[in-house]
């Protein structure tokens, strides 16, 4: 259906000119979301009602002749883990499975007010920790490129929706690439922004000093616009800034570009197709006119390990909250630890509680200095890589994955080998900055995603080069 | 290998019940975990500040907003108590806290 295929400018153009109404957009992604989801199961709730609702009052702002707000009728599909009022909010999670949000993320406040419509929650690997949604305590995604294929994770509910044309775009969240992973291995667009550019107020918190809430959707414009309506300094949350560039629609022409390669995201472990399809990437911002560098990130090699210690610490923090007393599974026992122990042990799955113990070992007396701080300042190091490659260029390109989508069951055995998925992607956490992950091709029929990172609020290179190169190859 | 005890002790911390399959199943997966974590200690850190605050900018501090309370939203609070398991009377019933 043609409807299921527009951008977020075209759709605005399309109900301004009254080609089709905002109902009628929304029940296109109804309809497919019904054709298509039993396969797919992007979708823990659909808000039909509501999304009608939504949809209802958009029409009648049209046929007053009003003004429309950026992101009126658009249908958008939300992670799990962002509150809406009124509407179940489980995080994946069996401890959260009949939780009702009690109020709207900031985020979900800014959509409603663009007049955007909420078709529904996605699934995510639970509490959003994963690389490819099987950690969901409901059931996992699959890729609607490749059934047998996981969508990646955390966000793979989020990616898969808006790649099978189920939503026009998606919001999903990001720790450690769990927006840019699975765009990566579904062939979308995600967003990743810096650090305190989106308020987190109403994300169910994973690790405080990495989350981020951001864009997916089937182009760099439409994840701009999310963007611009989305960021924002927020009361409600003292960790966002207002964002200091205003305007984020200006060209930047690509041949005045200078782009750093990291030599040490080309070793071992990637997939050697993935790789050729990134140089021929890369090659194609030299053949503009950019002046492409081989940059050093030295650090590289202790991301992974420095990311899984801070975030497992700030994990075994921020799920302490769930103990069966405020909300959530509550388990009847004899006395309150008995509470706290059942409810949280027949709540939490096996990667949650794995990272709430590995976070509490590392804080705990004795292993703090060891663990914690040891990897904290191994942190600093890491942002300094950054600091200063971004003194000599103006975006990194790297792979955003080593790999396309693994098969589900693949990678489950072995906690550790999930984790190397976030090898090329949370190093950009670990230092805070932005980062886009775009189509750039396939390898035996999977899409290969190319990360672009940027410094600090440099969003605006980041997009205008993921523009560019969209142009270059609009058949990703 | 960290040890079953230790394992336990870390479980009780967390607040998180395991039988006692789970206990193994996790001794062994954190054993690989923090081996692999092992890495770290390659580095010399000497005179490394840990990271505190991203994305500040240079000379600004984390901006506070001034102190003072904001008047309570009733039906955000009545929502809030619908969602507790046990309640009585606008407030949330647990075990007691204190030992006998």
């Amino acid at each position: 259906m043609k409807l299921n295929k527009l951008t977020i400018k075209q759709a605005r153009a399309g109900l301004i000119k009254g080609e089709f109404s905002a109902l009628e957009l929304a029940l296109a992604y109804l309809d497919r979301i019904k054709k298509l989801d039993q396969g797919i199961r992007a979708f823990l709730t659909v808000s039909e009602d509501s999304a009608l609702a939504q949809a209802k009052l958009v029409d009648e702002k049209i046929s007053r002749g009003e003004k429309l707000p950026a992101l009126a009728g658009i249908p958008l599909a939300i992670k799990d883990n962002i509150l809406v009022e009124g509407m179940k909010c489980t995080a994946g999670s069996k401890i959260l499975e009949n939780y009702t949000a009690s109020y709207d993320a900031t985020v979900i406040k800014k959509l409603k007010k663009q007049d955007a419509v909420i078709l529904g929650k996605t699934n995510l690997d639970e509490f959003a920790m994963g690389a490819s949604t099987e950690n969901s305590a409901f059931f996992p995604t699959r890729n609607p490129r490749d059934l047998a294929r996981v969508p990646g994770g955390s966000s793979g509910g989020s990616a898969a929706s808006v790649a099978a044309g189920m939503s026009m775009a998606a919001l999903g969240s990001d720790t450690g690439g769990s927006i840019r992973q699975p765009a990566s291995f579904c062939g979308v667009v995600g967003l990743k922004p810096t650090y305190g550019a989106v308020s987190r107020y109403g994300l169910i918190a994973m690790a405080s000093s990495f989350d981020q809430i951001g864009p997916i959707a089937r182009n760099v414009a439409d994840v701009r616009i999310i963007f611009e309506a989305i960021r924002g300094k927020d009361p409600l949350d003292s960790t966002s800034v207002k964002f200091p560039i205003s305007n984020l629609q200006r060209k930047i022409a690509i041949s005045k570009f200078k782009v750093g390669v990291p030599k040490e995201y080309f070793i071992e472990g990637i997939d050697k197709e993935v790789e050729k399809v990134i140089r021929r990437a890369i090659k194609k911002f030299e053949k503009a006119g950019a002046r492409v560098f081989e940059i050093s990130l030295p650090h590289t090699q202790y991301t992974v390990p420095a990311y899984y210690i801070i975030v497992s610490s700030e994990i075994s923090a921020n799920l302490a909250r769930y103990d069966g007393i405020k909300y959530g599974l509550s388990e009847r026992e004899e006395d309150l630890t008995g509470v706290y122990l059942s409810s949280r042990g027949k709540g939490l799955g096996d990667e949650v509680k794995r990272r709430i113990m590995l976070g509490t070992y590392a804080l705990s007396a004795g292993y703090y200095d060891a663990y914690y701080l040891k990897a904290q300042r191994i942190r600093t190091l890491i942002k300094k890589d950054f600091e200063e490659a971004f003194e000599k260029v103006d975006i990194i390109l790297t792979p955003t994955t080593p790999t396309i989508a693994f098969k589900l069951g693949e990678k489950t055995q072995d906690p550790l080998s999930m984790y190397l998925c976030d090898i090329f992607t949370g190093p950009v956490n670990l230092a805070g900055l932005p980062a886009l992950s775009l189509p750039c091709g396939e390898v035996r029929g999977l899409p290969v995603g190319l990360q672009m990172i940027g410094n600090l609020f440099a969003e605006e290179k980041i997009l205008a080069a993921g523009e560019f190169f969209e142009a270059l190859n609009p058949e990703f | 290998m960290i040890t079953k005890q230790e394992v336990e002790h870390i479980a009780k911390l967390a607040r998180i019940g395991l039988t006692e399959k789970e206990i193994e199943k996790f001794r062994r997966e954190l054993s690989a975990i923090l081996d692999y974590v092992k890495k770290l200690n390659e580095l010399d850190l000497g005179g490394v500040e840990a990271a505190s605050y991203l994305s500040q900018r240079k000379g600004k501090t984390r901006e506070m907003r001034e102190d003072w309370a904001e008047k309570e939203d009733l039906k955000r609070v009545a929502q809030m108590i619908k969602a507790a398991p046990d309640k009585e009377k606008g407030y949330i019933r647990v075990k007691t806290v204190f030992e006998n």
